[in-house]
């Protein structure tokens, strides 16, 4: 409450106090880029971890959902053993649906390998069934036993080693993400520290004189809070708007995309960036007001 | 008020004063004279607290310097007006804004104040001066607007480090009529100054005591005025 009551004495401010520390430029300008190019970044790491973790709840969707059912047998037996597999997910509890797939979907499937011409036909190409689960799933240890008493030329392949390691690197990217978003709001800090240290060196006459005439080191410290703070909540709000627009302008994200088109954010998460000013601006708070406690207990 | 008790003070690996004790008393009037460096200015800091002595006590409104936080040193300067030897202006502000700071730092600025600084740089001769920044006055004029903004506050003790350094002998009795009429509304007053002649021309206008800093100890020079 007392940090909250702090903070927006430094937004409701003292026109007359702010007149106490001169205005100084390169500090300024160095506050406000600062501001401005880590609230950039942020607005990207942001549309990175969040677009992994669309990637990741999509792929996971997509896969967990279904599986796949690889008959291998001779081709006199094929037929046979599909529709006893067929017979067997039928009575499966959990599984929703299961179908054979056509020789134009299994033509269509290999196709990026070996040509649209392939003679799937001729060729001793496994039987694949297609098997959709309910929201329950089903048993897989319990399926594979009746599928290797009844159906011996059966494999079933739940996803399961496919999905893992994909949600795992999506994982790792949307963490990597984060983490880039806490380095830059250490670097903004360490930023505006350096510029805070800076401006209180400059104005160590101004400090000796506010002294002089009883300052107490709370007043001379929100002088220099004060002007840090707000810049960076300008700057911050400069390069979130910026940010945001260059995100709005990537191109759109199409069904055969990759994963940089789909870098951005959708719906509510639009939202999202407009907390970067305001952290900013508490960053940039705190920053200056340990500077300007050190420098105000060196000084004395 | 200002207590002094066998207070030494080394700087630079060297002692500049020793052995120091003075009680300075509610309304009283004190020069303090000795040559240069002979440690004045050191003996007015230790006097306001922004120089702790390196042996012995000074007590402000009784109160220990060595026990006051950075804080208390701060309430206790707005209690005593400083007219520095070189003023110490911001200098990017006006003369009515930098007279007016310790009101603004206090948190006591208020629309009584304004009229109040209106009368007080007219008090001191600044009334059309208000607007100018302190590099556009005089070495006068500075002291001054130095003196204003060490009574502003209305504080109880006045100090002032050669207040007539650097005007002529005119302005000289200009600022030491303002300090006597400091004194004789109940401040008290301590000045620092080697010009002795400012020092005989305050005799007959106020009950003075004239103090000696020399070969580091304080001695009463001659008799009081």
């Amino acid at each position: 409450m007392r940090f909250l009551n702090a903070l927006s004495a430094v937004f409701v401010g003292d026109a007359q106090a702010d007149r106490v520390v001169p205005p100084t430029g390169y500090t300024a300008r160095l506050t406000l880029f600062a501001a401005a190019a880590m609230a950039f970044l942020t607005v990207f790491a942001l549309a990175l971890s969040l677009a992994t973790g669309r990637l990741a709840q999509r792929w996971g969707n997509e896969l967990a959902q279904s599986s796949t059912l690889r008959i291998s047998a001779p081709s006199e037996q094929l037929n046979a053993q599909t529709e006893a597999a067929l017979t067997v997910l039928a009575s499966t509890p959990g599984v929703a649906s299961a179908r054979a797939l056509s020789s134009d979907e299994q033509r269509a499937l290999l196709s990026p390998w070996f040509g649209p011409d392939l003679p799937v036909d001729s060729l001793p190409i496994p039987q694949l069934i297609e098997i959709k689960e309910t929201e329950q799933g089903y048993d897989t240890v319990g399926l594979r036993h009746r599928l290797q008493a009844e159906v011996p030329g059966a494999v079933l392949d739940d996803h399961t080693r496919w999905r893992r390691p994909l949600e795992k690197a999506a994982g790792r990217l949307r963490f990597l993400g984060w983490v880039s978003i806490g380095l830059i709001g250490a670097a903004t800090a360490a930023m505006i520290t350096l510029a805070a240290n800076a401006a209180l060196s400059a104005n160590a006459q101004v400090i000796a004189v506010l002294r002089l005439i009883g300052a107490q080191d709370r007043y001379i410290a929100q002088a220099f809070v004060r002007r840090f703070t707000l810049r960076s909540l300008t700057g911050a709000a400069l390069g979130t708007a910026i940010g945001m627009l260059a995100i709005f302008l990537l191109p759109a994200a199409q069904d055969e995309a990759g994963f940089l088109t789909g870098l951005g954010f959708a719906g509510a998460s639009w939202a999202l960036p407009l907390v970067i000013p305001p952290l900013a601006a508490v960053v940039a708070y705190l920053a200056t007001g340990a500077a300007a406690r050190r420098t105000l207990g060196e000084l004395a | 008020m200002i207590e002094l008790n066998n207070i030494a003070y080394s700087y630079g690996g060297g002692e500049l004063l020793s052995d120091v004790s003075l009680k300075i008393a509610p309304g009283s009037f004190h020069f303090l004279t000795g040559p240069s460096g002979s440690g004045k200015t050191t003996f007015l800091k230790l006097c306001y607290g922004a120089l702790v002595p390196t042996s012995g006590h000074v007590e402000l409104f009784g109160r220990d310097v060595r026990e006051m936080s950075r804080d208390d040193h701060a309430l206790t300067r707005r209690q005593i007006g400083v007219v520095h030897q070189d003023c110490q202006f911001l200098d990017h502000l006006p003369v009515r804004e930098n007279v007016s700071l310790p009101l603004v730092v206090s948190g006591r600025e208020n629309l009584e104040h304004v009229s109040n600084l209106k009368e007080l740089l007219s008090w001191v001769g600044l009334g059309n001066r208000a607007g100018a920044l302190p590099p556009e006055l005089s070495g006068g004029e500075r002291q001054r607007a130095a003196l204003a903004r060490a009574v502003i506050m209305s504080p109880d003790v006045v100090l002032a480090d050669e207040p007539t350094g650097n005007v002529d002998w005119d302005m000289s009795q200009r600022l030491l009529q303002l300090l006597v009429e400091l004194n004789k509304m109940g401040k008290t007053i301590l000045i620092a100054t080697h010009d002795m002649n400012l020092i005989r021309a305050a005799k007959g206008h106020v009950q003075a005591r004239v103090l000696r800093i020399s070969n580091r100890k304080l001695q009463l020079a001659g008799a009081d005025l």
